[in-house]
């Protein structure tokens, strides 16, 4: 052994064969490590774009619909100009609809036809007759949205090479929408119900609004309870501890909750929020209260952080001129500090506008026809809307669904960039 | 009412400062260096005498007015009706008495019920106006002392600070009773739900079917309450993520810190976040809309047989959520190698892989090991992506293709709809969540131990 050792020192052929594999054989293993590494960024950024990918290609169709236009005659028989409210629309519909198509006489065939249009339609032509009761005997024209099936075979979901019995539109059905379409009476514009329309059991008249406005007010709650209390616990912590025992078990304490699984918090609101004090189910301001409670580590921390950043001249400048340690904080080392907390902030609540478990727990998930009129009210979030639609079964909520979380990504990336924004535009390095 | 009442605080708190800065505004303007606060101390000093104590009153009255109207209630009832009724049987009264109250009639009350309503209706009355009295009584009479105490020498800025920092030590202390309000909780509903079922049966019981029937002489009234294939399940699933997310994490990071050029490290890093960053109900969506599937054709290409709801298909999806965490924190433990051990390997001839492999990977275990336990915890508690893609029934198995179910699926399923808080049903998601969080707390402090232990020693 220590023969070779002096041998390999002293006269070491190193472009030998057995020097120059051994060389290749280690050249080759670094090789298979980079190459390791360049996979695994390759499949990790894969599974990113596979997922954008599905999610745009499915929910680019739910931002157009499917309108159709027919002219409606509001048959006197059926409406009294003394309470439109109770007409018999249904029959107006389905009459409007068969004057377009005479030769439909059987009455299932009738029936068939019906579905072309959205369940709601009646209820469209009552709105529009209740607000201007001089419609009553004449025809105006009406655009209502397609029901999903029909939706669905405008925008190719549904194929029409099938054989009839395993699609959810009949070749009848087919022959019928073709001769609207031909008419010039199928038009497939922006998707603005998508944004305007609360929750419905229809694809077609479904929207996110109601979700919108109770994600909305739960980010108000969450912020204006973990905005203070988040920077007080920071300055305080940060500014005025002593260092000893309890301070560091708040410290530990805080650490840990930030790691906390986010169902727990949901539990914690379930059993105080609604079980021990008695808040109503399904409200943002309770939504609001648990995401706080999430949110309220991140945001000591990411405060901590920012307030560390000031350097200590500024507050040993503002203290030698005989400024009370309160007013080194709040006059000097505050709005230092204020675009670092403002960034997490944002960022803060983006995460919590991610946010389904805890919601779930607190009935977040109601199905509600409205948006919330305030804090109090019953109401859905962005995430647990989504949570609502992928379970729905109809075709047209797969679409819907990857649309509402194309509008929340789309809410996140709007966040993110305001708060990359406020970093580069104000945040100072000294 | 509560609104009005935050409003009238608001708007007496704004007054008061305005009466107190105006105070001190003449102070100065009579005693000039004499004075020893700020005009706006001295107005800050009114408004958190007026402000504060009717705030903390209001809350107190907002929390107390229902149980204490309950009461008053349970003891307006004839003793006819509360003799000998037990805590369910009185709960009933009252919401009955409250949806009598609120016009919900489902069919006739009884007189004595109806009567409660009807105080009931009036006591709410009273007790809203008599709230928005005794605040305004207790703001004015603050105002008033508050504003006596004010002179050229009071030092007003020192009351205000002693406030300020008073509300800052509460916000410190909010993290802490955050954690006490979980495990007080927890503990509390586990305990009720631990005297319907002995802990020893949950802990190791092997069956677990929570349906309850609607009344309690029906066939599977019972229910099971044997948490082990649950918490099997859950396991199942972490350990595929963790299989998913530990070698292409660690692989990804070792590649940004010993390969990867300035170029590309910028652009992988903040594209890897995005990974982090979705929510994750849409990876639960995902899930169930295109691995699933995949999974499912993939299987019976081979001929398997994979279910819809595999633990397969929830882990690996888990584990895509997780790449990024094991990917940043490994980073973090490899950058903090120190450069002299990377130099030194290099200078003798070792290629980078060796470098990597013989070096900075054993010197940075301990904080890839912390990484990859915070990891393991998030994929413990992990609840949308199981919720969407794993199954509900707990089976005992540990094939990858079979459908499992996992505690976060059960606490979820168990407690959505409207369920009382006292069926054992309800009380078993606490006991589950209980143990959730016990797991959870472990692991995150062990990691947490790691990782900071790891970081100090080459600072």
């Amino acid at each position: 052994m220590s023969s070779s050792d002096a041998s390999l020192s002293a006269s070491f052929d190193w472009s030998s064969q057995t020097a120059a594999a051994r060389r290749r054989k280690r050249h080759a293993a670094d090789r298979r490590l980079q190459l390791c590494g360049i996979a695994a960024i390759t499949v990790a950024l894969g599974l990113l774009a596979v997922l954008l990918i599905s999610l745009i290609s499915n929910g680019y169709r739910a931002f157009v619909q499917t309108m159709v236009t027919i002219p409606v005659y509001v048959n006197p028989d059926h409406v009294n100009a003394d309470d439109p409210a109770r007409g018999n629309y249904r029959a107006i519909v389905a009459q409007s609809l068969q004057a377009l198509f005479p030769d439909v006489t059987d009455p299932a065939e009738q029936r068939l036809l019906g579905q072309i249009l959205t369940n709601n339609s009646q209820f469209f032509v009552r709105d529009r007759v209740v607000a201007d009761p001089s419609l009553i005997g004449r025809t105006f024209e009406l655009t209502t949205p397609a029901a999903d099936p029909f939706d669905q075979l405008e925008k190719g979901v549904i194929r029409r090479d099938l054989p009839e019995s395993q699609r959810r539109v009949s070749d009848l059905q087919i022959g019928w929408f073709d001769k609207l379409k031909a008419e010039g009476r199928i038009s497939t514009p922006f998707n603005w119900g998508l944004f305007l329309n609360a929750d419905s059991r229809f694809p077609e008249l479904a929207g996110l609004s109601g979700a919108i406005v109770g994600s909305f007010y739960a980010l108000l709650v969450c912020f204006l309870i973990s905005f203070p209390v988040g920077i007080a616990a920071a300055v305080y912590l940060e500014e005025f501890a002593p260092k000893n025992r309890w301070t560091d078990l708040v410290e530990v304490n805080i650490n840990n909750l930030a790691a906390v699984p986010s169902i727990v918090f949901g539990l914690l609101g379930l059993a105080v929020f609604l079980g021990f004090f008695g808040l109503p189910r399904s409200a943002p301001l309770v939504g609001g209260m648990v995401l706080s409670l999430m949110t309220l580590p991140t945001m000591i921390i990411v405060t901590r952080a920012s307030l560390k950043a000031v350097p200590p001249s500024i507050r040993e400048a503002a203290l030698g001129l005989g400024a009370s340690r309160h007013q080194v904080i709040t006059d000097h080392v505050l709005p230092l500090a204020l675009p670092g907390i403002l960034t997490g902030t944002i960022i803060g609540l983006a995460q919590a506008l991610g946010e389904t478990a805890p919601l779930l727990l607190i009935g977040m998930n109601a199905f509600i026809t409205a948006p919330p009129g305030g804090l109090l009210d019953a109401s859905t979030a962005l995430p647990t809307q989504i949570f609502i639609w992928a379970d729905s079964p109809e075709r047209g909520f797969v679409d819907r669904t990857s649309a509402a979380i194309l509008v929340l990504l789309g809410f996140l990336v709007l966040m993110n960039g305001i708060a990359i924004f406020l970093r580069q535009r104000l945040e100072r390095t000294w | 009412m509560a609104g009005y009442a935050f409003i009238l605080i608001l708007f007496m708190s704004l007054l008061a400062f305005y009466i107190g800065r105006s105070a001190g505004n003449r102070f100065h303007v009579a005693a000039g260096r004499d004075t020893h606060s700020l005009p706006g101390y001295h107005g800050a000093f009114v408004a958190v005498w007026v402000g504060i104590p009717v705030l903390v009153l209001v809350l107190l009255w907002l929390g107390l007015q229902r149980p204490v109207i309950d009461q008053l209630l349970i003891a307006s009832l004839p003793d006819a009706m509360t003799a000998g009724a037990d805590r369910a049987q009185l709960s009933l009264y009252i919401s009955e008495i409250r949806n009598v109250a609120s016009g919900r009639i489902f069919a006739e009350p009884t007189e004595a019920i109806r009567i409660a309503a009807n105080s009931l209706v009036r006591w709410e009355a009273l007790a809203r106006w008599a709230m928005l009295v005794v605040a305004m009584a207790v703001m004015l009479v603050a105002l008033i002392i508050a504003r006596s105490r004010l002179t050229p020498r009071f030092r007003a800025r020192n009351a205000v600070e002693r406030v300020l920092s008073g509300l800052m030590i509460f916000c410190s202390l909010v993290a802490i009773l955050t954690t006490l309000g979980i495990i007080v909780s927890l503990l509390y509903e586990a305990w009720q739900f631990f005297r319907l079922v002995p802990v020893t049966e949950f802990l190791f019981g092997l069956r677990w079917e929570p349906q309850i029937a609607i009344r309690a002489d029906q066939v599977a009234g019972q229910g099971a309450f044997g948490a082990v294939p649950v918490f099997t399940g859950t396991l199942l699933i972490a350990t595929i993520a963790m299989l998913v997310a530990t070698p292409i994490g660690i692989f990804t990071a070792i590649y940004l810190v010993e390969y990867a050029n300035e170029r590309t490290r910028k652009m992988v890093k903040p594209v890897m976040e995005i990974l982090a960053g979705v929510p994750t109900v849409v990876y639960g969506f995902f899930a169930v809309l295109v691995v699933a599937p995949a999974v499912r054709q993939t299987g019976s290409l081979v001929g398997l047989e994979i279910s819809p709801n595999s633990a397969l298909t929830a882990g690996a999806v888990m584990g895509i959520m997780i790449i990024p965490f094991i990917s940043s924190l490994s980073d973090d433990a490899l950058k903090a190698v120190p450069r002299a051990m990377r130099d030194g390997s290099l200078a003798l001839g070792a290629t980078r892989g060796e470098t990597v492999t013989k070096v900075l990977l054993p010197a940075a275990l301990p904080g890839i090991m912390g990484g990859i336990l915070l990891a393991l915890s998030r994929a413990i508690g992990e609840t949308m992506i199981v919720v969407m893609a794993a199954g509900l029934i707990a089976s005992l198995t540990f094939n990858p293709l079979d459908s499992v179910t996992t505690v976060t699926v059960q606490i979820v399923t168990l407690l959505i709809g409207d369920t009382e808080f006292d069926s054992p049903k309800t009380l078993a998601a606490f006991a589950l969540g209980l143990v959730l969080f016990a797991v959870t707390l472990c692991l995150n402090v062990i990691a947490l131990r790691i990782v900071q232990k790891y970081r100090e020693q080459y600072e």
